[in-house]
């Protein structure tokens, strides 16, 4: 029984969890799509999760394609199968490491960012404050992010999977001695319509639960300087698990169906 | 029970009657009864974590007591939700403990955000107003493009007022406005929120454990202690009360009947 109640308390806990989540999230969207829409607040949250992050998307996308044509090579080479490398590394930029990666990037990088401005501003009275000022801070603070997620991502995604094709198309051709004409063509050849946008749809959910996760741990935290630092971590950590998560069951969705 | 000094709850413009809030086993209001007059400034004294803040939060809506009624101007507020507690809070402004203000934006967004919000006023228009209510509280146009951040304490508690009256409110809250402060720049803050009072004729209600504050900026003074008003008269009459609790505040004694915690909870 002693081993048990620490285990119950344990799913309680998580189940309670599960439950304040649900609840924030439902209350986000309400006040989500009801006016009144604070586009000068989108606008920044646009600005800052899509422009600033591509740097640093873009650099990973580089690097991802550039090791995996490596990779791929290495590992082709062994049954004469190196021609196949241009579209291993379109699909899989496209369909899963653009946006996984992207999404990864983005968690730690805005995620954390928005945990640790809600939270500052939840300890420093700041929301009290908005509040006070007949400002709903549902539709001022949260749902710009959720909306600016929700866009961005994909956007970002989108250049990524570019920088990230590009990155594989230099060491072809430049380290493997591919043919640049050849292996422009033979990444056309196989690339379907859908292998972007599924990445496209998986990098919107990402952005979503991104801000969603940074929005609940900010506009949750509680108890000073530790609290936001506890915010900053649960958001990041919650959204990289819940991407790799989420990511399984699109990919089911999009793809396993015959 | 209102003491008998207290405005009957009809007529006040601030009515709370039985009010009560816990977290947990811990039970920080114990049946508050509380009435101010319209006009009048009310200053509420009390130890640190006798629930002073949690009293105002609960008057603005922040946080749902668990029993009691809010009445503010005759209109039960404990229930009201969506555009209904909006246009209620619309009748409040409020200096917060750390000024609040908003550090993303500068100091006359911050001053103007009402204005631009709510009141619908264009930026040139909202700009305007925030100057001249700088210039109310002491602070130039200098200070305008700053960030928050840029201020100093003294400062901030100005910005923080400034933003709180901006909309001429009909409620004006003070919590704690000068702690943090210097002794100067505490009476400056006082002599602002005197003036602010006046000028717009509002109501106040401030929460304060110091006693040089209170002197200056209440018309009446009420002591909570353990979640009840346990005294409240004119403020002339707080040096006689013959309320053992209240002399041990006021005159700040360690010993008395007020034991001080040592921990929360």
């Amino acid at each position: 029984m002693n081993i048990l109640a620490p285990l119950g308390r344990t799913l309680i806990a998580f189940l309670a969890t599960v439950g304040r989540l649900a609840a924030f999230t439902a209350r986000a969207l309400s006040h989500a799509v009801r006016p009144p829409f604070y586009f000068g607040a989108l606008g920044r949250q646009m600005l800052d999760i899509g422009y600033y992050s591509l740097p640093v998307v873009g650099l990973t996308a580089l690097f991802t394609g550039m090791v995996l044509a490596l990779q791929s090579n290495s590992g082709f080479a062994r049954f004469d199968a190196a021609s196949a490398i241009p579209t291993v590394v379109v699909l899989s930029i496209t369909r899963e490491l653009g946006p996984v990666m992207a999404g990864l990037m983005v968690a730690g990088r805005i995620g954390a960012a928005i945990a640790a401005e809600l939270g500052t501003m939840r300890v420093t009275e700041q929301i009290d404050a908005l509040v006070t000022l007949s400002t709903n801070p549902y539709k001022y603070l949260i749902a710009p992010r959720l909306w600016a997620g929700l866009l961005m991502l994909p956007l970002l995604v989108f250049v990524a999977d570019i920088i990230g094709v590009f990155g594989g198309f230099l060491v072809s051709v430049y380290t493997l001695h591919f043919n640049a004409a050849d292996y422009i063509s033979q990444t056309w050849k196989y690339l379907e319509f859908r292998d972007v946008t599924s990445g496209l749809w998986k990098a919107a959910v990402f952005g979503f639960i991104i801000a969603l996760m940074g929005c609940y741990h900010g506009f949750t935290s509680r108890g000073g300087a530790q609290g936001v630092g506890e915010a900053a971590t649960n958001a990041v950590v919650s959204a990289s698990i819940l991407i790799l998560v989420t990511n399984y069951l699109l990919t089911g969705i999009f793809f396993a169906a015959p | 029970m209102l003491p008998p000094e207290s405005p009957a709850p009809a007529l006040a413009k601030i009515a709370l009657t039985g009010l009560r809030k816990a977290f947990g086993p811990k039970i920080v209001l114990d049946g508050v009864d509380l009435a101010v007059n319209p006009g009048e400034s009310l200053v509420i004294i009390g130890g640190s974590g006798t629930g002073k803040s949690v009293l105002l939060k609960c008057l603005l809506g922040l946080l749902a007591p668990d029993g009691g009624t809010i009445a503010v101007d005759g209109e039960e507020t404990t229930h009201l939700s969506g555009r209904k507690r909006t246009d209620h809070l619309a009748k409040f402004g409020m200096l917060f403990q750390g000024a609040a203000l908003f550090d993303s934006l500068p100091v006359w967004h911050n001053v103007a955000f009402r204005l631009l919000g709510r009141e619908g006023l264009s930026r040139r228009e909202a700009r305007a107003k925030a100057l001249a209510t700088l210039a109310s509280v002491g602070l130039g146009p200098e200070v305008a493009d700053l960030a928050p951040a840029e201020l100093s304490g003294g400062m901030q508690k100005r910005v923080g007022l400034a933003r709180a009256i901006a909309a001429r409110p009909d409620i004006l809250l003070f919590d704690e406005p000068t702690t943090g402060l210097d002794p100067i720049m505490a009476d400056v803050i006082n002599e602002l929120i005197v003036k602010s009072v006046r000028e717009l004729g509002s109501t106040a209600l401030s929460i304060t454990h110091d006693m040089a504050s209170a002197h200056k900026i209440a018309d009446r003074m009420a002591m909570l202690h353990e979640g009840r008003i346990i005294w409240s008269g004119p403020k002339r009459e707080i040096d006689h009360s013959g309320n053992p609790f209240v002399d041990q505040f006021i005159h700040g004694r360690a010993e008395g009947p007020i034991h001080m915690q040592v921990r929360g909870g």
